[in-house]
């Protein structure tokens, strides 16, 4: 039997997308995207034989709009859909409707996604199938013995709709916020309570299930370092079950178990949680790919779309899947703020290179899946990861150690990212030791970073620098003369940044023996550059990178990246003014007020006249606002400039269920 | 390409000895410049500085384009004398918003910013140099006025100030003035004269009489801000053309009139320059304190011009002054370089030729000082040395492509006029630590003295007293050997700086490209050569 359609559909964005793209090109299948609106310049639709826009940005409008899918398959001739993860993957309804517009669908059957979509019922399932599970617990009968508990959504993946509660008061409020945000992503409110494990570590089993009754666990993955109960770093094989004898044949039979007691097909994941002992408990039940499915793909040689696919068209597997070969470790990168709770950051990405990495959405030593280029936009209305990279080596401590050089030597200049924090994890000593713990990044000193306030001012020097040197080479005259030179030494040259540590005032000039920064007597100015700068500090030369963007300089050096933005040599007095001043167009005496200090405004409503050589000139609202401050009374002379009037915008009332 | 050749040798002792006595007249020098810098000193500085002010250079330096060199000139006005090193005000040549201008700063720390003479002196030659080169003119005043103890040698001459900042706007060189704090009586004609006026809210005070002179002169009480505020000035008087709201938006106005003035410079762009060939460190070590021991001027030559590369003319003619062509930072010029010291009739008439070949072909023309003038003697009066030197000082004085003079060691006499001295209007005029200049050399002048004296008391039938006469040349040479000195004659306004050796291509770099703003045009016709 061979794969009986030809044009595969990706209901899906990013990376993962691509990721599809790249085994259906092998197979020689067609490939065809979706995209939103703000997508439209993504990489996966450039990449895709054909793309068929979704108009609208909202993912209910876009990807997770079921019909619009369907007919985007028909308009572009695909035969068969692949939902990637996230977004319809898990979603029945879905696989449902592409079956029954004559399309294939890439995945389970639609009653078997069903069984695993409602955890509570896959808990059940599982327990009866003689899987270990943490009990459900009823919120109502909960005791403060049972703390702490995790509130989860039913039909929730990804962290989302998830919330810890560790005293009784806090139930009700965290029950509330995770209904709601159920709702909202899963269009499902149903929420339940289990055992929560604080500092446990989180396993999982690939399967790939045929048609024909064979079952194989490709390999275990521990996926421990977690942020907000979303996965960071996954790696395979597992260490807790590298460290525990007979710890993965009891996941792997538990797996199994799973997969038959629901007759399971495609490819799927069965996730655990462990103590430290061992003792696991499932989850649940991933009915689709993961998204850290390169890790198992490194280990095993297998291409794990390539068998969603042969799966898919009712190819057998082989009797035994094949042996693991080494330790492969994932890193999600995301465009992040670790230190401000890992708020996601948007914006252009201007830089984004991986040296060393030798293959793309397929096996290799350094992998890159991306879903972003450079030039890309990274837009607030999806999920802010950028990309996976993935080392597999022999060993983990070899796989560690090149993911975190990888990482300090890509160029990531746009948005912040977490890849600081990556790296403090991969060279942490709990790492080393496998202590990985999904409490790991709760630890504040993995959260900074990675150039100290001390390394952050060297980078603020060549940042200001290279700056400086650049802007000589723009010089139009002079240009060829030492930087800076002065016959009559009186002071420095100032260039001031703000980074992560706060401002920096860089004070240089040119002396006789070279460039000499001010508070930095031991570092020797060895070449500057417009993009880099090569210094010694006690006989070591260090070579820092920088790029500059608009007012934004990117430092790369070994010693970590840092953004910077330049702070303005001259202030602009106009921005000093508070914002909604009006100020007196002309001199002349105030003749009237209309309105008083706290009135409502609205937008063009005259607020004063001024009377100027005989003529009344009106001063009016330029937006709805209050007014907040009245500068002037009736008969006050004015000059040009002076403030008049200061406009508050309008209070918007409190709206419900926003207040979270 | 012709490569000077180098026969330094770094480990001469004599090179060495050199250096190290480079070395300490440099450090003499930073002292009195840092003299000049401290300005009032710490009282008034940090007086000045508690009112939330700048210091007259660091105006300057928020005015500048950010890492742009700046050369100050005539850093030791008024050295020696009564008055502060500097004489209260700073001027030279910075590029502000990618323009090359001349900047001239009161120091309000000394006396307030009034002016003295040397203040005067110091801005005259400011302004002369902005003329010559049409370099815009900023100033950046806040000044006291005329510091009166001093009125009598300030107030006639003074007027000339004025008169200077209307001349240049009539040239078409752009002035400009941003005031600072007080402007008062004749400094109120600054902005006054100027194209430009930016002045700062609650700060700039411009009136031709302060309040207690409006009160004696007229009765009227008058309060200074409605009187000459920075406000009234921009929205009653119209002598202020921008209102800034502090110091620093002041200087970025003027850096925003200076970005729009649309300046194009006349003169000649320069090629790419590239580096001497050898390395100016060594210019250290090639004067020393013995101007009696000469130098090879080739070897200065080859650490200030592009590539070290120079085509010399008449090498074999004539030798004692080195003649020959040059780029330096990509602009053309010709050199003129004393070897031997002494000017015989055959580097006269050399140096006549070579003026006119640069006069022929609109290439600004280097003099590198180090001579002890024209050869005197029967044999070279005979053969005519006079005629030859006047030949070589009317070509000179009659060229009219821009000079440039440095100099390293000795300048006496008449070989001073030859080489471009200050009276003939170089350009730009600088000295090494190591340059000397007078009339003659000490030793000779105090010699010559005690030869009259004897032959005078001889004529008389009087006994020569030979104790009176060895007190009298040691007292002279004393007295000429102080009035030689560099600092001496910078502090006279005699030179535009002593400049470090080091620093002499930057320097003249700095200066061809000033000179360059305005058109660099050889003269077509010459005096009467009594040939």
């Amino acid at each position: 039997m061979s794969i009986d359609f030809g044009t595969v559909l990706v209901a899906n964005r990013g990376e993962i997308a691509r990721r599809v793209f790249t085994s259906c090109r092998r197979l020689g299948l067609g490939t065809v995207a979706v995209f939103s609106d703000p997508d439209e310049r993504s990489p996966h639709v450039s990449e895709a034989d054909h793309a068929v826009r979704l108009p609208g940005s909202s993912a209910a409008d876009t990807y997770l709009n079921l019909d619009r899918i369907i007919a985007a398959a028909r308009v572009a001739g695909a035969d068969a859909v692949h939902p990637g993860y996230g977004f319809l993957s898990e979603r029945a309804d879905f696989a449902a409707a592409v079956l029954a517009a004559g399309l294939v669908w890439i995945g389970p059957p639609p009653p078997v996604i069903a069984s695993m979509g409602s955890k509570v019922r896959a808990k059940q399932l599982m327990a009866a199938a003689g899987v270990p599970v943490l009990a459900e617990l009823d919120p109502g009968q909960l005791t403060a013995a049972q703390l702490p508990v995790l509130v989860k959504a039913s039909a929730g993946g990804g962290g989302r709709g998830m919330r810890l509660v560790e005293q009784l008061d806090q139930l009700q409020a965290a029950l509330e916020a995770a209904r709601t945000e159920a709702g909202r992503s899963f269009g499902d409110e149903q929420v339940f309570c289990e055992r929560y494990l604080p500092a446990g570590h989180h396993l999982e089993v690939q399967l790939l299930a045929d048609s024909h009754g064979t079952i194989w666990p490709v390999g275990e993955r521990e996926c421990s370092v977690q942020r907000r109960h979303q996965k960071v770093i996954e790696e395979s094989p597992a260490p807790l079950a590298e460290r525990i004898g007979g710890l993965r044949e009891r996941l792997f039979d538990a797996a199994v178990a799973a997969a038959r007691a629901i007759d399971y097909r495609g490819a799927g994941t069965v996730e655990f949680i462990a103590d430290e002992a061992g003792n696991a408990y499932f989850l649940e039940m991933n009915t689709r790919l993961q998204v850290e499915h390169p890790v198992t793909e490194a280990v095993s040689g297998l291409d794990l779309v390539e068998w969603q696919l042969r799966i898919a068209a009712g190819e057998p597997l082989p009797a035994t899947p094949p042996p693991a070969r080494g330790h492969a470790i994932e890193v999600r990168l995301y465009a992040e703020d670790p230190a401000a709770g890992w708020q996601p950051q948007t914006g252009p990405l201007h830089g984004f290179e991986f040296p060393g990495v030798d293959a793309c959405f397929r096996p290799g030593a350094l992998r890159l899946d991306a879903g972003v280029a450079e030039g890309s936009e990274i837009s607030p209305h999806y999920d802010a990861m950028l990309a996976k990279l993935i080392c597999h080596d022999a060993d983990r401590a070899t796989a560690t150690r090149r993911l975190a050089a990888a990482l300090r030597r890509a160029r990531l200049h746009g948005p912040s990212t977490n890849r600081d924090q990556l790296i403090r994890v991969l060279t942490d000593p709990d790492f080393a030791a496998g202590n990985t713990t999904t409490a790991m990044l709760e630890r504040a000193e993995l959260r900074g970073p990675l150039l100290g306030p001390e390394l952050e001012r060297v980078a603020a020097a060549a940042a200001a620098l290279t700056a400086a040197a650049a802007e000589r080479e723009q010089a139009t005259v002079l240009r060829g003369l030492p930087s800076g030179w002065r016959n009559v030494c009186s002071g420095w040259q100032l260039r001031s940044l703000t980074g992560p540590a706060g401002r920096h005032d860089i004070r240089y000039r040119c002396g006789r023996s070279g460039l000499d920064i001010q508070g930095m007597p031991d570092v020797r100015v060895v070449s500057v550059t417009p993009a880099e700068l090569v210094l010694e500090q006690a006989g070591m030369h260090h070579r820092l990178t920088v790029t500059r963007i608009g007012d934004q300089a990117y430092v790369d050096s070994a010693a970590g990246s840092v953004r910077f933005s330049s702070v303005p040599r001259f202030a602009d007095p106009s921005a000093s003014v508070r914002a909604g001043s009006l100020l007196a167009p002309l001199p002349g005496s105030v003749l009237r007020l209309a309105v008083a200090a706290g009135q409502p405004v609205t937008q063009g409503e005259p607020l004063l006249w001024i009377e100027a050589m005989k003529m009344e000139h009106p001063v009016t609202a330029e937006a709805d606002g209050v007014v907040a401050e009245l500068a002037v009374a009736a008969g006050d002379q004015v000059s040009v400039g002076d403030l008049l009037v200061v406009l508050a915008p309008v209070q918007q009332p409190e709206q419900a269920g926003t207040n979270r | 390409m012709s490569l000077l050749p180098t026969r330094l040798d770094p480990d001469d002792p004599q090179l060495v000895e050199n250096r190290n006595y480079q070395l300490r007249q440099l450090a003499d020098l930073h002292a009195e410049h840092a003299k000049a810098v401290a300005g009032g000193g710490p009282k008034y500085v940090e007086r000045h500085r508690s009112r939330g002010k700048l210091l007259a250079r660091e105006r300057i330096e928020l005015l500048l384009d950010r890492d742009a060199p700046f050369l100050e000139l005539s850093p030791l006005a008024g050295w020696g004398g009564d008055v502060a090193v500097g004489a209260s005000v700073v001027t030279g040549i910075g590029v502000v918003s990618g323009v090359e201008c001349m900047i001239v700063a009161n120091d309000p720390t000394v006396k307030g910013g009034s002016s003295n003479p040397w203040t005067t002196k110091k801005i005259f030659r400011a302004n002369e140099i902005a003329r010559q080169n049409r370099l815009p003119m900023i100033s950046l005043v806040e000044s006291g006025g005329a510091d009166l103890p001093t009125q009598k040698d300030i107030f006639i001459p003074g007027g000339r100030l004025f008169r200077d900042l209307t001349q240049l706007s009539k040239a078409g060189i752009p002035t400009i003035a941003i005031v600072f704090g007080n402007s008062t009586a004749g400094g109120a004609y600054v902005p006054g004269m100027s194209d430009h006026v930016v002045m700062i809210s609650d700060r700039s005070l411009v009136f031709l009489a302060g309040p207690p002179l409006v009160k004696v002169a007229t009765g009227e009480d008058a309060e200074p801000e409605s009187l000459g505020g920075a406000r009234m000035h921009a929205e009653v008087s119209g002598l202020a053309d921008y209102l800034a709201a502090d110091e620093q938006d002041a200087l970025r106005i003027g850096r925003r009139i200076v970005a729009r003035l649309n300046w194009v410079k006349r003169g000649p762009e320069p090629q790419p320059p590239s580096p001497p060939r050898y390395d100016s460190e060594e210019l250290l070590g090639i004067v020393g304190a013995d101007l009696r021991v000469p130098f090879d001027p080739r070897e200065v030559i080859a650490r200030i011009v592009d590539g070290s590369d120079f085509d010399e003319f008449k090498p074999r003619y004539g030798a004692s002054l080195v003649t020959g062509w040059a780029r330096l930072h990509g602009y053309p010029i010709g050199i003129l370089a004393n070897a031997q010291g002494v000017l015989f009739s055959a580097e006269s008439q050399k140096a006549a030729q070579f003026i006119q070949l640069a006069n022929q072909s609109s290439t600004p023309l280097l003099f590198l000082h180090n001579t002890t003038g024209y050869m005197v003697g029967q044999d070279y009066e005979r053969a005519g040395i006079i005629k030859h030197g006047a030949l070589m000082i009317n070509a000179m004085a009659n060229s009219e492509v821009p000079h440039l003079s440095v100099l390293l060691g000795a300048s006496y006499g008449a070989g001073h006029y030859g080489m471009c001295g200050r009276a003939f209007d170089p350009r730009f005029l600088f000295a090494w630590p190591s340059a000397r200049s007078a009339v003659m050399g000490p030793q000779q002048l105090a010699g010559v003295l005690s030869i009259v004296a004897r032959a005078s008391a001889e004529a008389r039938g009087q006994a020569f007293d030979e104790g009176a006469d060895q007190a009298m040349r040691e007292y002279v040479q004393r007295q000429i050997e102080t009035e030689s000195m560099p600092m001496f004659l910078s502090g006279m306004l005699y030179d535009d700086g002593i400049i470090d050796p080091r620093d002499t291509r930057t320097v003249l770099g700095l200066c061809l490209s000033a000179i360059a703003n305005a058109p660099v045009q050889g003269a077509r016709g010459y005096g009467v050569f009594r040939v």
